[in-house]
This record gives C-alpha cells, sequence and structure tokens, in this order.
C-alpha cells in the first residue's frame, strides 16, 4: 500500500480548489498566522461542513472562499472558482469590482446574527429589491423568487417583506437573511455559523431547511461551525480544523465513527452528546495553540497521547490510504487503539 | 416542609408589564407572564437542570430562586424563610435577607462581562472572603485564593492571580467566576448558561469541575441551559433532575435519564428531536414534529395548553384549559392531558388548523 499525498480526497467534480491558501496578520509580537497553508477541494452540490474551535481558523476560511479577508490580513494561495456556466476564475486574481460582482452572484454568504447583516432603516423588501437592481437582476421576477424562498422557509412572505429587521425575532430573521442570500441564484452558498444564536429547536428546522433547498436547487453549501454535532448529520463530508490547518476530512459517517485523527477523536469523546455515556466522556487535554507560537512539528503534539519524536519534528500531510478519507498523522495505524472512540464502542455493542 | 431543602418554589407568577409603545403593534401596555405558576423544590447537595427556547422564562425563574427578581405572585423560601418578606422585614424574620442573598450565588453565560476589568483575579476573589471571612488576614486570603486557583487546574496560581480578566481565555474567566460564587460559602448557584459559550471541547471539563466542586462545598446547581445535551450531561452525572420549561410553565420534571428515556411531553419530545446526535445511526432525519416553527409572541401566549399550536398531538380538549402537572411517580411530573388515560382528550377532535396572525408562520401541513 503506497501512501500518497493528496489534494483532493477524491473529489470528481471541485466546484472550488484551494491550495496553499494562508491568510497572515502582522503583530507586534510576531506574524500570525491565522490560516496556514490549507488545500482543500469542494465538490459540486456537496454540503461540507467545516468544524473547528474557536481560533482554529474556521472564519478564516470562509473569508478565504470569498475573498473577503479584511485588512491588514494578507490572503496568499490559489483559489479557482469553477461555474456551472462560464470560465474557471482564478479569484484572487480578480479586482475588487469583479469580486464584488462574483460575490452574492455567484457565492453567497449567511453569516451569525442576522440582525447586524440588515440595515434596520430598510424594509426587508427594500433588500431583496436593492439587492436585486444593484447586480442588474429583473427586479419583479426576483420579487417572485423571494417570495416563493420565504414561503419554502415557512415564512408569510407578505407579512416578512414588510417589516423591519427588528419586527422580526431572531429565528424569522436568519431565515429572511437566508432568503435574501439564495434570491440572486447562487451556486455557492457559505454559511459561518448561521444558527449559532438561535434555539435548539429553530437551529434544527433551519437545518431540515438548509438540507432540502441544497437538494432542490443543486446548491453547494459550505457549512462552517464549531458545533460538531450541529452539522454531523447534514454534511455529507466534514473537513476538522485545528491550529490554522485541516486535519480529517471524509465522508461525514466515516469520520464520525472511524475518525483517523487523534484530535477529532478527541473532540468526538469530549462533546457533549446524548448518545454517549456520561462516564466515558472525557475533556481534551492541554489548550490550543497561540497563531503567534504554533507548535514546529505537528500542531497537536504536544496534546496528543500517540505523539512521538517524528510528530516534534515533522509537520504530517493530509494524507490518504486511497480512499476518500483523508487524515494529517503520522500515526493513524496506531491511533484507533490508542484513542477509542466512546461512542463508536457502544454503537458496535448494540 | 422538608428541612433539607435549600430553595423552595411556590406557585411562583412573574409576570412583567411590556410597553408597547414603540413597537407599532400593540399599543397599550401589556403583561408579560415569564413565569406562571411554577413549584419546585431544590435539596441540598442537588442538581437541577432547567431547559428550554429563548424567552421560556428559564433566567426568570433562576432569578427567582436566588433572590434577585422579586415574584409577582407565590412565594420563594429559603430554608423556610419566606425570601421576600426577610426583605421587608415582614412577620418573624428568622434569616436575615443578606445572609439569604449571599448564600445564593451566580455564575453568568459571558464571564468576561461579569468580572471588573480593572481588578487583577487575586482583587477580584479578595471581595467574597472579606464579606464571608472577616478573620482573615491578607497572607491567609492569598493562601487560599492560591489554593483555589490550583484546585481548578490554573497553575501557577501565582501567575494567575495577578492577571486581569483580558488576560484569561473563556474557561479560565469562567473557572474563576466560579471560584467567586464557591467562596461566598453558597447553598445554592445558578449557573445560567454557564457552559454555553465556551468552545464543546471545554464544556465537559467546566461541567466536571462543576461536580467536582459541589461534592465538596456542599452546593447546589440550578443549571440553565436551552441546549439538552450539557444539561443531560451535568444532570445525569449528579443524578440530578431536569425540568423543561415552556412559556413560562414548568411542563415536565423528573429525574434525568427517566424524563430523557422516556420523555412523557410532546414537547420534551421535540427537544429531543431537535438536539443534534453525533451518533449517525441515531438520525431520525425526519422533518420537524413542530405544526409551526416560530414560538408564540409571549405578550399573546395562547390559551389553554401554551404549547398546543405546536404541538402535533394538539386536540381540541388542548385549547381549553392548561393542564395540570400528573405525578408518574418517582418524581416525574408532566403537564399534558395524554399522561391522563381517562381524559377527555381522547374523544376530543383533533385540532384544525388555524391561521396565525402574529407570527405570521405558514403551517407545514399548508405549506406542503
Amino acid at each position: 500500500m503506497t501512501m500518497q499525498q493528496t489534494h483532493t480526497a477524491a473529489v470528481d467534480d471541485p466546484i472550488f480548489e484551494v491550495r496553499d491558501v494562508s491568510v497572515s496578520f502582522d503583530m507586534d509580537r510576531g506574524e500570525s498566522r491565522v490560516l496556514d497553508r490549507v488545500d482543500m477541494d469542494i465538490e459540486r452540490g456537496e454540503i461540507l461542513g467545516v468544524v473547528g474551535e474557536s481560533g482554529s481558523g474556521k472564519s478564516m476560511f470562509a473569508s478565504a472562499l470569498l475573498d473577503a479577508v479584511v485588512d491588514p490580513g494578507v490572503l496568499t494561495g490559489d483559489i479557482t472558482f469553477d461555474p456551472e456556466d462560464g470560465p474557471r476564475i482564478d479569484l484572487l486574481d480578480r479586482d475588487e469590482t469583479d469580486i464584488k460582482d462574483i460575490r452574492w452572484r455567484q457565492i453567497a454568504m449567511v453569516f451569525q446574527g442576522a440582525m447586524s447583516s440588515f440595515n434596520p432603516t430598510m424594509s426587508i423588501e427594500a433588500h431583496f429589491r436593492e439587492t436585486l437592481s444593484v447586480h442588474d437582476y429583473d427586479v419583479e421576477a426576483g420579487m417572485e423568487r423571494a417570495r416563493r424562498l420565504l414561503s419554502e422557509l415557512y415564512l408569510e412572505a407578505d407579512q416578512v417583506l414588510d417589516s423591519h429587521p427588528h419586527e422580526l425575532s431572531g429565528g424569522m430573521s436568519q431565515r429572511a437573511l437566508i432568503a435574501l442570500a439564495l434570491v440572486l441564484e447562487p451556486e455557492v452558498l457559505v454559511m459561518d455559523e448561521p444558527t449559532a444564536a438561535l434555539d435548539l429547536l429553530m437551529q434544527r428546522s433551519i437545518i431540515e431547511l438548509i438540507r432540502e433547498i441544497a437538494d432542490e436547487r443543486d446548491l453547494t453549501i459550505v457549512f462552517i461551525t464549531h458545533d460538531l454535532p450541529l452539522v454531523a448529520n447534514l454534511a455529507d463530508r466534514l473537513a476538522v480544523l485545528y491550529a490554522f490547518e485541516f486535519v480529517e476530512v471524509g465522508p461525514s459517517d466515516e469520520v464520525l465513527t472511524g475518525a483517523k485523527h487523534p484530535y477529532t477523536r478527541a473532540l468526538l469523546n469530549a462533546t457533549p452528546n446524548l448518545d454517549t455515556p456520561r462516564e466515558e466522556m472525557r475533556p481534551i487535554e492541554g489548550a490550543a495553540p497561540d497563531p503567534v507560537n504554533v507548535p514546529e512539528g505537528c500542531s497537536y503534539h504536544p496534546r496528543c497521547p500517540v505523539a512521538d519524536d517524528t510528530c516534534v519534528r515533522e509537520d504530517p500531510p493530509l494524507t490518504d490510504d486511497g480512499d476518500d478519507h483523508a487524515a494529517a498523522c503520522h500515526h493513524v495505524d496506531r491511533v484507533t487503539e490508542e484513542v477509542p472512540l466512546t461512542l463508536q464502542e457502544v454503537t458496535v455493542d448494540e | 416542609m422538608n428541612d433539607e431543602t435549600v430553595v423552595s418554589l411556590e406557585n411562583v407568577e412573574v409576570h412583567f408589564e411590556s410597553e408597547g409603545s414603540i413597537l407599532p403593534f400593540g399599543g397599550d401596555s401589556e403583561v408579560v407572564q415569564a413565569v406562571d405558576g411554577v413549584s419546585l423544590d431544590i435539596p441540598e447537595n442537588d442538581v437541577v437542570a432547567l431547559v428550554g427556547e429563548s424567552g421560556c422564562g428559564k433566567t426568570t425563574l433562576g432569578k427567582t430562586a436566588i433572590g434577585t427578581q422579586r415574584p409577582t405572585g407565590g412565594a420563594v423560601k429559603y430554608k423556610g424563610q419566606d425570601v421576600w418578606k426577610a426583605n421587608d422585614g415582614e412577620g418573624d424574620v428568622q434569616i436575615p435577607f443578606e445572609e439569604i442573598r449571599q448564600s445564593l450565588q451566580i455564575i453568568h453565560q459571558d464571564p468576561g462581562a461579569s468580572l471588573n476589568p480593572n481588578k487583577t483575579v487575586q482583587h477580584s476573589l479578595e471581595a467574597p472572603l472579606k464579606l464571608r471571612h472577616g478573620e482573615m488576614d491578607t497572607f491567609e486570603r492569598r493562601e487560599r485564593i492560591h489554593e483555589m486557583l490550583s484546585r481548578v487546574g490554573m497553575e501557577p496560581p501565582e501567575d494567575y492571580a495577578k492577571r486581569f480578566p483580558h488576560q484569561l481565555s473563556g474557561g479560565e474567566q469562567q473557572r474563576v467566576a466560579l471560584i467567586r460564587a464557591l467562596l461566598m460559602n453558597p447553598d445554592l448557584i445558578l449557573a445560567d448558561e454557564a457552559v454555553s459559550a465556551l468552545d464543546v471541547s471545554l464544556r465537559i471539563d467546566m461541567m466536571d469541575l462543576m461536580l467536582d466542586l459541589q461534592d465538596t462545598f456542599d452546593t447546589s446547581f440550578l443549571f440553565i441551559s436551552h441546549n439538552l445535551s450539557n444539561a443531560s450531561y451535568i444532570a445525569g452525572k449528579a443524578d440530578g433532575r431536569i425540568g423543561i420549561m415552556y412559556l413560562g410553565e414548568l411542563v415536565e420534571i423528573g429525574p434525568i435519564d427517566e424524563v430523557l428515556n422516556d420523555p412523557q411531553h410532546p414537547y420534551t419530545k421535540a427537544l429531543m428531536w431537535a438536539t443534534p446526535n453525533l451518533n449517525p445511526k441515531a438520525d431520525d432525519g425526519g422533518s420537524s414534529p413542530l405544526r409551526k416553527i416560530d414560538v408564540p409572541d409571549p405578550r399573546n401566549p395562547p390559551t389553554g395548553c401554551k404549547f398546543h399550536t405546536r404541538c402535533p398531538e394538539a386536540r381540541e380538549a388542548c385549547t381549553g384549559e392548561m393542564p395540570d402537572a400528573m405525578d408518574l411517580g418517582s418524581g416525574h411530573e408532566v403537564a399534558c392531558y395524554r399522561a391522563d388515560d381517562g381524559h377527555d382528550y381522547w374523544s376530543s377532535p383533533e385540532l384544525a388548523d388555524e391561521g396565525d396572525e402574529l407570527t405570521g408562520t405558514v403551517d407545514e401541513s399548508t405549506a406542503d
């Protein structure tokens, strides 16, 4: 069996090819690299769940996909976007006007906290009309689409359109924002913690709605969250970020039941979950690294029970064994035994 | 009354007047029933988790339990002493209000905001010691604070004691807030979404710490969360209880495993459906069991059982009166007619869907 280095993790028709992408900030204490030379392919039409704890670089990954890293952050590398109709676009090689047009028209985004995304002095309808006309869409046809989208999201279209943002509850405005992001019929929707401030029931309901909309429209969704269970059953594939790098990527079921990276396994064991026996849950020892001072070698080695000298010296690449499930670990073969998955044991027992 | 009970809530009501004037709808001042007729006893060394959606009144109920929110009806008692009668000096006051307030502490969701940014950890933690242990000198206080910091894993304590809140991580700030509450030797700590702001992987650690200290300090916890997984973890490990709140009412309460293994209220079942599960096989993948996604306006709650507008099991009988809590044995209580085999509910017709002018949602059944 030959270990092969892979960028793709078995993606056939990538809509995004992310290569060697870094985001860095100059700080008094030194250069802070908040995304460290990551590669990622995103399959057309898939839901990719990007999971990471605070300070793992997950929001930077979202901003990078939109070429929207804010100053003084510096974004380097290559991101190729391949829309369904139209030529491939080298995203980081475009000027700001081009990029603005690609954003929303082709790559839309929904962030946490809809309230701050809406202008409080404008009605929801005015937001839709403005978005449509700025991007030269047929406004009336677009408003028809908006009404349809809103009712698909279980909102009373006319009433919501007439409202101002403060008149809607958190869940309603978050759904209105999703409708606004979809009204230009983008191919990709990037969502950064879109349900974070919402209640459990609303979160789950919105997740179901996102799943239906993605199915219906062949939408590619990048769903970024710190909440692994939330995205676990939504995403087709899961990508796990630790210390500004992807440490694991693979089909959701495989990552959940057979995670290959010690960090992913520790994270699964540390996540409060109704099905995991409480006595078996374990916190992850140690703390996440400071972006100015990321450990040499494998960045997880100070916290890893499997780590040895190799891990201290060499940063393992993200590799797979020819299947579509990749991990960045020198000791993938030993991990299953040394970091047992508590939930997995239970389900196997049953 | 059981003399082991620390806090006892008796038919507590908290109604707020809301002035509708800035908002375009409404008009006259309206009453929000934040908490409505809740009774709950919290014994010594117990953990009770309260779970519900935002606006269900769980925080208001929690604040009422620790004597920082005055109820508009019913009574709150601390070891048998009516908290607000003590405050007003009414009747024969056995326990002074000051002492009650010191015995009932709180840790908030946002520890950054609850610590004074201009005070070092040492400085913040000295205040409760001065209050509770006037006899301690500076040296003894420093010793005690260092001991507590080591205890919660903040090593070396000399270093952490000198830091300001902004030099601590969120988890460390929350630990300091927990120590500060514990140094008051409280009988009950209200932990209001105390782990919700922490990273998923840090939550177990923080909850384990709370349980560990609960043992040592003989403290009860009232743990408030919108997250069933967290509530299940902390209440489960402590062999405690869980209470489910909906629009100001306690709709189900009981020993944690009993409630989770055999939920009786349709709302509890809906919360369990909504709780994400890491087990791919456990996911039913089904669509929402709720008839409506949005919570009704609390200023204008539905009549009868307040959940009937969203409840998948609702029948005509549910629109009449609010069901009383039924005791199912072993402390498991539920307020739902379905728990009563002989109730008219079972012969009552299913609820026809009605329009909803206020929350403006389309019922799932009609939207399909």
